[in-house]
């Protein structure tokens, strides 16, 4: 079976992130590369997004499309990045997201 | 309750999970097979007042369920084949009862979600007696029923005992909602409900059903013996009239002093593995309770003791709280309540908090903030028994 698991990020987690200096920024990547690594076997592809400044959204319940600057919701939590991992069931996927390294949040939802 | 609902209650509760978790391994589908022992229970509990209880009601059950089961899921040809197959009496193994006990107390379910389950799939009860006991429209339970097995479905919450890496955080859920149903049954206690389903004992089963299951784990046997020490003392709990009494105040010789003995044996059981932990503290702490004769015998240092431990494994404002009253007839009042000032903040919607503080503020003398702190407690339970005894308290000042 096949789960997503959807990261996102809060105000918090990026500005300690900023607030790093490069040594400290190099071991987080790290940490990130280990966990990559780690999985490895179950994550069958994955991707990084480009901060929420680059969003652009598109509306498409009214009669024209309505583009706006922006991730579709605004809020604290933005989603930043996805992986895609196959496994046997829910409790492997949480296995996996338990020990992800970098942002506070990961959602974990099943492929259709 | 009366004697016939109670005998109901019981016999459902012996065997409508072990039945379920039978369904379950024959069509290997959770909710399908959950859906068609409801049915049976629901029928049972229609037939059983006026037919009498069957000699095997288990075989009873499982004819009911079967013949339901084909009817309902006639569109699945697959099932009904497997469940015509289906003969009383069924094999069962002690790690199915564990598998559906697990998979309704999934962490990926909400809370309430888990507490209607497991009422529902392991211990036998209806939707609309879990909504009776909850005071929440039948509906809402149906609903929240629904969606966690079409979650259990459609994210693959897996049916099996967790992982030994899982266990001991998995295993902490399920005693988590076990200790829920406790206390929602023992604060309802003594209502004016007599058929309504005591949740108290359905809990109180479920727990000692677990410590046979996993007899290893110390804070399985030291829930048990937490709730049967609650137990123990139910009958003092109330007075004649109704009114909640307080354990100052309780007539200890109403207590069940057999009941605590052997519970004392339980603790002394789970204290032998080494591995100490919540449950198995306040059990300790509750003994230290039943084992004075008078309330001006209790080992208030013991209990600090205890506290201390507890405190150290469990750092919330409730333990705090609590650990505060044993301060008080250790220390004092006045060491007490300095002890309650950090829980200001945290603490300030909850009612014991304002009721504890205005006790304490009395042994000082403080009387118009302890009045303050009376009505403030009152205004936050909505507990008719603790209502009654904080509106007495309120009529001295």
């Amino acid at each position: 079976m096949k789960y997503v698991l959807l990261f996102a990020e809060t105000e918090k987690f990026a500005k300690e992130l900023a607030a790093m200096d490069d040594d400290e920024r190099q071991a987080a990547y790290e940490k990130v590369t280990e966990w990559f690594a780690r999985h490895a076997a179950q994550i069958t592809h994955h991707g990084h997004l480009q901060p929420a400044h680059t969003a652009t959204t598109v509306r498409l319940d009214e009669a024209e499309p309505l583009f706006t600057d922006g991730p579709y919701v605004e809020g604290k939590e933005v989603v930043s990045g996805y992986a895609e991992v196959e496994v046997a069931d829910l409790d492997e996927a949480m296995g996996i997201a338990r020990d992800w390294p970098a942002c506070p949040i990961v959602e974990i939802r099943p492929l259709a | 309750m009366d004697e016939v609902h109670a005998e109901l209650a019981r016999v459902l509760r012996e065997h409508a999970g072990r039945l379920t978790a039978s369904l379950i391994r024959t069509i290997g589908d959770f909710a399908a097979a959950e859906d068609v022992m409801q049915d049976a229970v629901e029928t049972a509990l229609r037939r059983w007042p006026q037919d009498g209880i069957p000699d095997h009601p288990d075989a009873w059950l499982l004819t009911t369920a079967r013949r339901r089961g084909i009817d309902l899921l006639r569109r699945q040809a697959n099932y009904r084949d497997k469940l015509a197959r289906l003969q009383w009496p069924v094999r069962g193994e002690p790690g199915d009862r564990l598998k559906l006990i697990f998979t309704c107390c999934h962490p990926a379910l909400p809370v309430p979600a888990q507490v209607a389950l497991t009422l529902r799939t392991v211990c036998g009860l209806t939707t609309g007696q879990i909504a009776a006991a909850f005071l929440v429209p039948e509906a809402t339970v149906g609903q929240r029923i629904t969606r966690a097995k079409r979650k259990i479905t459609d994210a693959r919450i897996p049916y099996r005992i967790p992982s030994d890496a899982e266990l001991d955080e998995r295993l902490n859920q399920v005693l988590a909602v076990v200790y829920l149903l406790f206390n929602e049954g023992y604060l309802a206690s003594g209502g004016d409900r007599p058929h309504a389903r005591d949740l108290a004992d359905d809990a109180e089963w479920l727990a000692a059903d677990l410590a046979w299951l996993m007899p290893r784990h110390p804070e399985v046997l030291g829930l048990l013996a937490l709730i049967r020490l609650h137990q123990a003392r139910t009958a003092a709990r109330f007075g004649g009239d109704g009114r909640l009494v307080l354990l100052s105040d309780q007539d200890r010789s109403r207590w069940d002093h057999d009941a605590v003995k052997e519970t004392t044996r339980l603790i002394e059981r789970a204290a032998a593995m080494r591995r100490p932990g919540p449950y198995q503290l306040q059990a300790a702490i509750v003994v230290c309770h039943a084992e004075a004769p008078t309330w001006d015998d209790t080992d208030w240092a013991q209990i600090l003791v205890l506290y201390d431990m507890l405190l150290h494994l469990t750092r919330t404002p409730v333990v705090r709280l609590h650990r505060a009253i044993a301060v008080r007839y250790v220390r004092g009042p006045e060491a007490a309540l300095d002890e309650l000032a950090p829980l200001a903040k945290p603490l300030d919607g909850h009612h014991l908090y304002h009721a504890t503080r205005a006790e304490l503020l009395r042994d000082l003398g403080r009387h118009r903030e302890a009045h303050t702190a009376d009505s403030r407690a009152l205004a936050l339970t909505d507990n008719p028994a603790q209502q009654a005894l904080l509106t007495e308290r309120l009529s001295w000042t």
